[in-house]
């Protein structure tokens, strides 16, 4: 049997999920026996790749960066996976949502300034009025929600994953 | 002494049930051991039906009616869990995680929120609806507690607990619909509510975050459910 092609991205998040992810502990050795790991910010691959099995997405969708990184992502995987409650509700990048984008820009690179009061512009990518979940924008195959998710209940969802079960969820739970 | 009420027996979910006359659904099937969920429900207050996750289907027509405020009467036959009923409860949660600011990882209440509780029970892992993301204030003119209407759901505990226990009805629901929001006396800040006296009860009655103590950081404020149930039982204020 060849190995099931794994990866993961990293949208506005605090990569706490991915930490969870490490947080397998021995489960990493389990894993890597059954899956390759083709692209992630755990690892050194610069595009990715075609064909992946099974995509977990960790962050919402705060940029116009993340939304074309997401479709991308959903286009050459199979399965996709939203890892964390801000994949799934917005969660704290969303926190932003109820304050226009020119107030919240002008109120951190100007007003909290100590040097160089700027709105960063030319090199990072703009940002979208509000940070969203990634449903809104493709479709999500299940959702795993916790901030982080426990690295029981990402293993958990992996296993079912790679052995093409569909995901149950047990004691999961937001926040 | 109070004249007891006439016995009467029922179905739920097709099981016959032992009750009395004047109780609600809700209490005949937690008498009996079963379990419906809810969140407006506070033991010891008087129930008003606002959450609707407790509905059941009623006799053969499967008509839905709040298990709470639903009086039983002889020959009832209630259905408390089908597929249909748990789609609703689960598309109710979802809509009350839309309609404010639920951020349970950084909340005074994460870990001990009935709401957040409900979510995992009835196994919402996530919202189809599209968050509304409101702009709601913060009254942290009080002394020692805090209202934060980002996680208010509108359950009316706080309301029922300040008038019906503590006597002193600081609290009301202003607007309607979408626009509802608890205010305390006339729509004033908290520190200038002169009928409140800080007896906190609103604070342990609150199902989520919404309020809570000033000293709590982020999973730290567990509510006290109970002693308000004590509380009113002292008082004889559930009828």
């Amino acid at each position: 049997m060849s190995k099931v092609k794994l990866a993961t991205i990293w949208l506005d998040g605090c990569s706490g999920c991915h930490m969870s992810l490490l947080d397998l502990d021995e489960g990493i050795l389990a894993l890597a026996g059954q899956a390759d790991l083709v692209y992630s910010p755990l690892v050194d691959t610069a595009e990715f790749p075609e064909g992946v099995d099974v995509t977990l997405v960790e962050g919402a969708v705060s940029s116009q960066e993340d939304v074309a990184r997401l479709r991308m992502v959903r286009a050459r995987s199979r399965v996709v996976v939203a890892l964390g409650d801000c994949a799934t509700t917005g969660n704290v990048p969303a926190m932003r949502n109820a304050v226009p984008l020119t107030r919240i820009l002008q109120r951190v690179y100007i007003e909290g300034a100590d040097v160089s009061p700027t709105i960063p512009g030319a090199g990072v990518p703009p940002l979208l009025p509000q940070a969203r979940p990634p449903h809104e924008f493709v479709k999500i195959d299940a959702h795993l929600p916790g901030c982080p998710p426990p690295p029981k209940a990402i293993w958990a969802a992996i296993d079912d994953l790679l052995h093409g079960r569909a995901v149950k969820l047990a004691e999961v739970k937001f926040g | 002494m109070l004249q007891k009420s006439k016995s009467i027996s029922i179905r739920i979910d097709g099981a016959l049930v032992a009750t009395r006359e004047g109780k609600t659904i809700l209490q005949a099937a937690q008498d009996a051991g079963k379990t419906i969920p809810t969140l407006c429900h506070l033991e010891g207050l008087k129930d008003v039906g606002a959450c609707r996750l407790c509905i059941v289907e009623v006799g053969g027509s499967g008509r839905l009616a709040p298990a709470c405020t639903t009086p039983v009467q002889e020959g009832l036959s209630v259905v408390i869990n089908s597929p249909r009923l748990a789609a609703y409860r689960r598309m109710l949660i979802e809509l009350l995680l839309t309609e404010r600011n639920h951020v349970c990882a950084v909340c005074v209440s994460n870990g001990h929120c009935e709401l957040q509780s409900l979510a995992a029970s009835l196994g919402v892992t996530s919202v189809r609806f599209r968050y509304r993301y409101p702009a709601l204030p913060v009254d942290l003119s009080q002394e020692r507690y805090v209202i934060d209407h980002n996680r208010c759901v509108l359950c009316s505990r706080c309301v029922r607990v300040c008038a019906e226990v503590e006597g002193a009805h600081v609290w009301d629901i202003m607007g309607r619909g979408i626009h509802s929001r608890v205010i305390s006396e006339m729509n004033q800040p908290w520190a200038e509510a002169s009928s409140c006296t800080r007896c906190g009860k609103c604070v342990q009655a609150c199902p989520t975050g919404a309020m809570a103590e000033k000293t709590r950081a982020a999973e730290e404020m567990v509510k006290h459910t109970d002693a308000v149930a004590m509380a009113a039982a002292r008082k004889g204020a559930l009828i």
